[in-house]
């Protein structure tokens, strides 16, 4: 398995030479150099124009792409955030164009994605009087940011940067709001130099490691018959991939993963055992009410992941490593909680466990999932007759990339089949919106994941309906020039709300039936080569197609109109109540 | 099961001074379908430090969920969450009257001798009167001065003070310090419910 190596940010105090009498607008883009930013996402606008005339200087540093909406550059961001673990840069003006980045913000929220938004606003004089585009920002944000503040004088503007990027990154990572009002743009001060953040006395990004926790963790788990671990997005976060999988091979012990966290082991490694949730894998839903010590790892307990909470893993001690103090407790009740930064934590465990194999309770895993491979993965995958099922699209990709794409998903049906059946060799691979659910996340997304992950091939999967969401990206790619394959599995339904209308309100299908433009037309009139598919012996000459191609391409593939994404644990049921069909 | 039963709890909230705090601490409850009782932000001890004191009935459980992300916040120092037995709390409340009904009436001036109230101004017209004390006293008086034309009443957030503080001084050093602060929570399998869990 492959690790990326990320710059240590952390520790190294960068510092810009002083220099008289430069504005506001110049030492915010000196602080971004010092911060290490290279790539910004963004669009122009009346109250962040300072910012962009000094930007006009800096192109050399700082490469800048125009999106063709604000959300683009928050999920874009996001994307180049969560393939290159650095924080991702927005750059949008004030009133509508601040506003526009809110669904990106909310989702980097619920994501724990490291992110630093810089917003235009009106001069200060004009605060609160609802001048043009004016919108007060700060209190929009305040839910769905880590941290957000308002600039309004240009001597602030280091410091705020310097903490926003601290903030952003450390801890449990999130998205930053910098509101900076026009006048503090323009204002020329005398700037003596950029000092890099490392401690904010009401800020604790990491709790204190207690080891009696560890300890007790320790003994839990060399006591237990029946271990499961569930690992998240926590481990790729803290960088831990390398600390976690020597975890999870000296114990022994089965790991499934939330659809934020696959990669963090390969997933074809023989102790990872599938996915968890709605639709995940049979094995680990079923037995997660069977095991004895449930070993939590960087994960929130999503009511997607837990179903119906009072019937969830009751009969197990649980075990909970994270980060956050707050996610202790919060959805399911902790036996042992192990607060710290798993890639502190995880090493200290490994020490204090014993080494075994648990080969009758991994047996138990693979007979379910064997269950669920011959009734429902064979015929998804290696369908003989009909129409094209989204899972063989998804296989044959997989045959042809190796498991070494990154994959980027929308929202819905195909988000499922992509995260259930792509295969992951690396960490960071599968960029998805997992908590907000965003449509229209992957095409921008993809984007923003390749900038940050410009050696690797980038496939972003999309719906009909996500993909005519933020289709207006095609003209990002076109301008930018950036190379993300596009796949849309198109089954001309909003597919999942479509399944759910069939399964549970009498396939009353009210309003799912979707009509698309000619996409292979769309695509071309943005000067991206395109083709689509509907007949099974063309379609891996038609991924080869698209994966050998110099450039964006996007391969529109026709599948089956009412097919139902299964496994599921149908909401209020319990995760043992998983439905093969 | 004490934790499934709503009561009266107070929340003291040590953070920086800094504009749009109140308003990142008020969505905490207000996201949950809070209501606050009574909300009160002072000064503390320590100069720059604020505290926040936050009056509310609900479960335990929603409680400690509750602090733990008020503590989330970048800009919060520490959260503590009492019960009415572990802190000493203060309401104050102002009443104005009719000045010649208390002049008139000798049983007025009792009345307000016994509840420990003060007069704040005299004019001609009305007095204006104040006691300070727990709710249920300060709703007593409410109700007694209504008989003599009590033209006006408003009441304060309650303020209130934890037994068992040391204060914020020593713990300022802390954060100062880059140490990570001493935090307590509670965790039912390790302790029982006993304060061991520091962080």
């Amino acid at each position: 398995m492959e690790t990326l190596e990320i710059k240590n940010e952390q520790s190294t105090q960068t510092i810009t030479t002083a220099t008289q009498n430069i504005s506001g607008s110049e030492i915010l883009l000196k602080g971004l150099i010092a911060e290490g930013v290279e790539t910004i996402f963004g669009y122009p606008g009346g109250a962040i124009m300072p910012i962009y005339d000094a930007l006009y200087d800096y192109t050399d540093k700082l490469k800048h792409i125009l999106v063709r909406h604000e959300q683009g550059a928050t999920h874009a961001a996001q994307g180049y955030a969560r393939t290159s673990g650095r924080v991702g840069v927005v750059f949008a003006t004030s009133g509508p164009g601040a506003t526009n980045l809110i669904t990106g913000i909310a989702d980097a929220q619920i994501d724990s994605t490291p992110m630093v938004c810089i917003t235009g606003q009106v001069f200060a004089h004009l605060l609160g009087t609802d001048a043009f585009q004016e919108t007060d920002v700060i209190n929009i944000t305040t839910p769905i940011t880590k941290w957000n503040y308002q600039v309004t004088d240009a001597s602030e503007i280091a410091e705020v940067l310097a903490k926003a990027f601290y903030i952003a990154r450390t801890g449990r990572p999130g998205p930053v709001v910098i509101d900076i009002t026009k006048n503090a743009q323009i204002q020329k001060i005398d700037f003596s130099g950029y000092t890099k953040c490392d401690h904010i006395r009401s800020y604790r990004p990491k709790p204190i490691i207690r080891t009696n926790y560890i300890e007790q963790a320790a003994a839990l788990i060399n006591s237990a018959q029946k271990p499961f671990i569930l690992f998240g997005q926590g481990i790729l976060l803290g960088n831990a991939e390398k600390e976690f999988k020597a975890f999870v091979e000296k114990t022994g012990i089965p790991a499934a993963w939330t659809i934020m966290g696959v990669g963090a082991i390969p997933t074809n490694h023989p102790l990872n055992v599938g996915m968890l949730g709605m639709h995940g894998n049979n094995g680990p839903n079923v037995l997660t009410n069977e095991c004895d010590v449930l070993i939590a790892i960087g994960m929130r307990f999503d009511d997607r992941v837990t179903g119906r909470l009072d019937k969830y893993a009751k009969q197990a001690k649980v075990i909970h490593l994270d980060i956050d103090p707050a996610e202790i407790d919060k959805n399911v009740k902790t036996t042992v909680p192990v607060w710290g930064d798993c890639k502190e934590t995880l090493p200290l465990l490994t020490q204090l466990v014993d080494e075994k194999k648990h080969d009758n309770w991994l047996a138990k895993f693979r007979a379910l999932n064997q269950i669920e491979i011959d009734e429902l993965i064979t015929p998804e995958l290696h369908p003989q007759t009909g129409e094209l099922t989204m899972g063989e699209v998804i296989h044959q990709l997989n045959l042809l990339t190796k498991g070494d794409a990154i994959i980027v998903t929308d929202v819905g049906q195909h988000q499922m089949v992509a995260c259930r059946y792509a295969k992951f060799n690396n960490t960071r691979s599968n960029i998805t919106s997992g908590g907000l659910g965003t449509m229209g996340f992957a095409l921008p997304a993809a984007i923003g994941a390749k900038f940050g992950a410009q050696d690797k091939t980038v496939v972003a999967v999309i719906g009909d309906g996500g993909f005519q969401m933020t289709i207006q990206e095609l003209g990002t790619i076109m301008q930018s020039g950036i190379d993300v394959k596009i796949i849309i599995l198109n089954n001309q339904f909003l597919g999942m709300v479509r399944q759910w209308q069939e399964l549970f309100n009498d396939r009353r299908y009210s309003f799912v039936d979707i009509t698309s433009p000619d996409f292979v037309a769309v695509a071309k009139g943005y000067y991206i080569e395109a083709q689509k598919v509907s007949e099974r012996e063309k379609l891996v000459d038609a991924l080869t197609a698209m994966l050998n191609h110099k450039g964006s391409y996007l391969l529109e593939v026709m599948v089956t109109k009412e097919n139902n994404v299964f496994p599921m644990v149908p909401q209020g049921c319990s995760v043992s109540e998983i439905r093969l069909k | 099961m004490e934790t499934i039963t709503k009561k009266e709890f107070t929340i003291t909230v040590y953070t920086e001074n800094q504009v749009g705090l109140l308003n990142r601490i008020a969505i905490i409850f207000s996201r949950r379908k809070l209501n606050i009782d009574s909300l009160n932000t002072s000064p503390s001890e320590v100069d720059s430090i604020h505290r926040f004191n936050i009056v509310i009935t609900e479960t335990e459980d929603v409680i400690r969920k509750v602090t733990r992300q008020l503590e989330k916040q970048v800009e919060v120092l520490k959260v503590y969450y009492n019960t009415n037995d572990d802190i000493i709390w203060q309401e104050l409340a102002l009443y104005k009257v009719p000045t010649d009904v208390i002049a008139e009436k000798v049983s007025v001036e009792r009345l307000l001798r016994q509840y420990g109230a003060r007069a704040v101004v005299i004019r001609s017209d009305y007095t204006v009167f104040e006691t300070t004390g727990h709710r249920e006293e300060t709703d007593a008086l409410v109700e007694v001065l209504r008989e003599y034309g009590l033209i006006e009443f408003v009441r304060s957030a309650r303020i209130a003070i934890i037994k068992a503080s040391d204060g914020f001084h020593t713990k300022i050093n802390e954060f100062e310090n880059q140490q990570p602060g001493e935090q307590v929570f509670e965790n039912e399998y390790l302790n029982n419910g006993q304060k061991v869990f520091t962080m």
